[in-house]
């Protein structure tokens, strides 16, 4: 009688200790502490400080909102406007980066030999950065650059083509810098489909065209949305090239110039308001691609023409 | 509507008479994967390519389907010539060695697929994949995708979209290789079923030639791109055209031997071979003797053809045990034996005069002996 709590005591433990094992707690688990510590002092409390910060306004919680829709910022001018003009690059980027990246990633399906070649070859823009690209676009596209030489000379134009300092500059760099990242995502996601479904849909009577459409296609769809959604976010924080080969004072003034600015003015509700607008932006276009991509991935493959 | 026209017009009528393969040859850079393969195919016939890896058969299946183009040679479908129409006017059916089932399409969709591209009304193509999902007895997963199918009902559902068109050649590229040995089996049968209901022409690609044995009508065994025989499995297994084809439908026992008279020397031993054997001309040659064959006899028994040896592993096989052992000069002599035999014992065993094979030393055939060991060791059991 005596002896029954000494020896539930080891057994409790142990039972504990078996229960905690088979629901995967084991001591492995200590090493998720660095990682969860860090987000939350890098991450969460910065995301929740900001969004805080957002509604402390001097005209009440959401006059920082307010005055960012209604253009009154302080400091600067053109807040509204900046969305449409973020999200026009930031979109065109993308479509032009994808829609590029695609068929030669489809082209190069299957590739083993000359893949790595590639790669390497792709992956140099990438390593010199927005700031060497703009310099660079500056000197090679600029009035005097030698592609205005160029075509005057042969006479494709009568003036020099205004490349650099504009919308279509920042376009430009937004292609030069994300083309290498949406092709080499593209690649992994093409080289993974398996040559021997397409040769299946060849046997089975599908033409070239049908064989792209009903089976590379959607196989390279959920692909294709990733590398389009990151190639936007990408795009959406440009503020560099939009600086450096555009005309951040009026044209390309994108909505992280807006924050920028306000911030370094010490204005931090209505920067924080701009970078809470931004992430909202972002996360309604995502969200907008993926319910798009799962209509049409039903769309495309019950029924079809048949 | 112009696309499906144009496969009717190649495919005709269900059944053909006869396709003809006329020195098909495919090389590979410097490398020749198939060098010169003559084959007429009857409408209805199953025939088996039979041979190890890298002999040129998975090559021969896709020049028939038009996954690959002949660098030479022609094929003919009933006198049209079609080694240039692209695969999918051919309106062959193919069965893959990986399946190759659309992954993002159910069951229903990937069998349904063919008959979409044949333009095909959706009342005819639900009703014909509903017909076939019941043959294949896949009834209950078609709404499934592949992914949540076991190995076997993959390979059900690739053969049910194969042959859901109706396709006047069906080609499978080793259907069978990825499942486990008694599914191997009842699918072996089940393939066979089929082709006897539905009377498809056949060409089976495999490495196995119990496999090819039992499912074929014709078989053409090759070898480094070259068929060596083309004959119906009884002709290929009582009458293997050379040692290669030999040990590759069984005869393990490859024993180096001199022509003597009416027999062959094996190290010491001589053989007598049945008068109606034929036999090289003279020199050296070598022995092929299936396992079955030779058997270990109770001690003191008089028979034909005594071979002493020394056991060296016995392995129970249910009737029977098969015995490996070491015969006069070291030998590997396969035996099979009625009783089980212990490691280091002392037996002998008796070959028929008329289960011996002998065969022109591979080394003027240009067949290496190692060739021989390992094909006969390896690729069948």
């Amino acid at each position: 009688m005596r002896g029954t709590p000494t020896v539930a005591t080891p057994e409790g433990r142990t039972d504990l200790r078996s229960w905690a094992r088979t629901h995967g707690m084991t001591p492995v688990l200590w090493m998720v502490v660095p990682g969860v510590v860090f987000m939350l002092v890098f991450f969460i409390y910065p995301l929740l400080y900001g969004v805080s910060l957002s509604f402390q306004g001097k005209g009440g919680p959401l006059s920082a909102y307010r005055e960012f829709f209604t253009d009154g910022f302080r400091n600067d001018n053109g807040s509204r406007e900046s969305i449409w003009i973020t999200l026009e690059l930031a979109l065109a980027a993308s479509i032009i980066n994808v829609a590029a990246a695609l068929p030669i990633a489809y082209r190069m399906r299957g590739l083993v030999r000359g893949k790595r070649v590639i790669t390497a070859i792709v992956l140099v823009p990438m390593t010199l950065g927005t700031v060497f690209i703009a310099s660079a676009m500056n000197t090679f596209l600029g009035p005097a650059g030698w592609f205005n030489r160029a075509v005057l000379v042969i006479g494709l134009v009568d003036r020099p083509v205004t490349l650099v300092g504009n919308f279509t500059g920042v376009l430009l760099s937004l292609v030069i810098n994300g083309f290498p990242f949406a092709f080499l995502l593209m690649l992994g996601y093409g080289s993974g489909i398996d040559p021997s479904l397409e040769q299946a849909a060849a046997v089975l009577g599908a033409s070239p065209r049908e064989r792209f459409r009903l089976i590379a296609l959607p196989l390279l769809l959920p692909g294709l949305t990733i590398t389009f959604c990151l190639s936007f976010i990408l795009g959406f924080g440009v503020f560099p090239s939009a600086t450096l080969v555009g005309n951040d004072a009026g044209p390309t003034r994108v909505i992280s110039k807006i924050a920028y600015t306000e911030y370094s003015n010490a204005q931090y509700a209505t920067a924080s308001a701009t970078a809470v607008i931004m992430a909202v932006i972002q996360l309604a276009v995502i969200g907008l691609v993926f319910w798009g991509r799962s209509r049409l991935y039903r769309g495309s493959t019950a029924g079809g023409k048949g | 509507m112009e696309h499906a026209d144009r496969i009717e017009e190649v495919s005709g009528p269900a059944r053909f008479s006869e396709l003809t393969v006329d020195g098909l040859r495919r090389e590979f850079g410097g490398f020749t994967a198939l060098n010169g393969l003559d084959l007429t195919i009857r409408g209805g016939e199953f025939i088996a390519l039979l041979g190890p890896s890298g002999c040129g058969k998975s090559t021969a299946l896709n020049l028939l389907a038009g996954l690959l183009e002949p660098t030479g040679g022609s094929i003919w479908l009933d006198g049209r010539r079609i080694d240039t129409v692209p695969p999918e006017k051919r309106g062959f059916g193919m069965v893959f060695q990986n399946y190759a089932l659309f992954p993002h399409l159910t069951v229903t969709e990937n069998i349904g697929f063919g008959l979409r591209m044949r333009k095909v009304d959706k009342k005819t193509r639900t009703e014909r994949v509903r017909k076939v999902l019941d043959l294949v007895q896949l009834g209950s997963q078609a709404d499934k995708h592949p992914g949540q199918l076991s190995g076997g009902q993959q390979q059900r559902v690739a053969i049910a979209r194969a042959i859901v068109v109706e396709p006047q050649l069906v080609l499978m590229d080793e259907p069978l290789s990825n499942l486990d040995a008694k599914l191997r089996l009842d699918m072996r049968t089940e393939i066979r079923l089929l082709h006897q209901q539905l009377g498809l022409t056949t060409v089976y690609v495999t490495h196995d030639q119990a496999e090819a044995l039992s499912l074929a009508d014709r078989l053409v065994v090759m070898r480094d791109g070259v068929v060596q025989q083309i004959g119906t499995p009884s002709e290929v297994y009582e009458a293997p055209s050379n040692a290669f084809v030999a040990s590759f439908v069984g005869y393990r026992n490859a024993l180096d031997a001199m022509l003597t008279g009416r027999g062959v020397d094996i190290g010491g031993i001589t053989l007598t071979v049945a008068a109606d054997r034929e036999l090289p001309s003279s020199g050296r040659a070598v022995a092929m003797i299936r396992p079955d064959n030779l058997v270990v006899a109770e001690p003191g028994a008089p028979g034909d053809n005594p071979v002493p040896f020394t056991v060296r592993v016995c392995e129970y096989q249910g009737a029977t045990f098969a015995v490996e052992g070491a015969g006069q000069g070291g030998t590997v002599l396969h035996a099979q034996s009625g009783r089980p035999l212990v490691p280091g014992e002392e037996v002998v065993a008796h070959i028929s005069p008329d289960r011996i094979l002998v065969y022109p030393d591979p080394g003027q055939q240009a067949i290496s002996r190692e060739e021989l060991r390992l094909v006969a060791g390896g690729e069948h059991h």
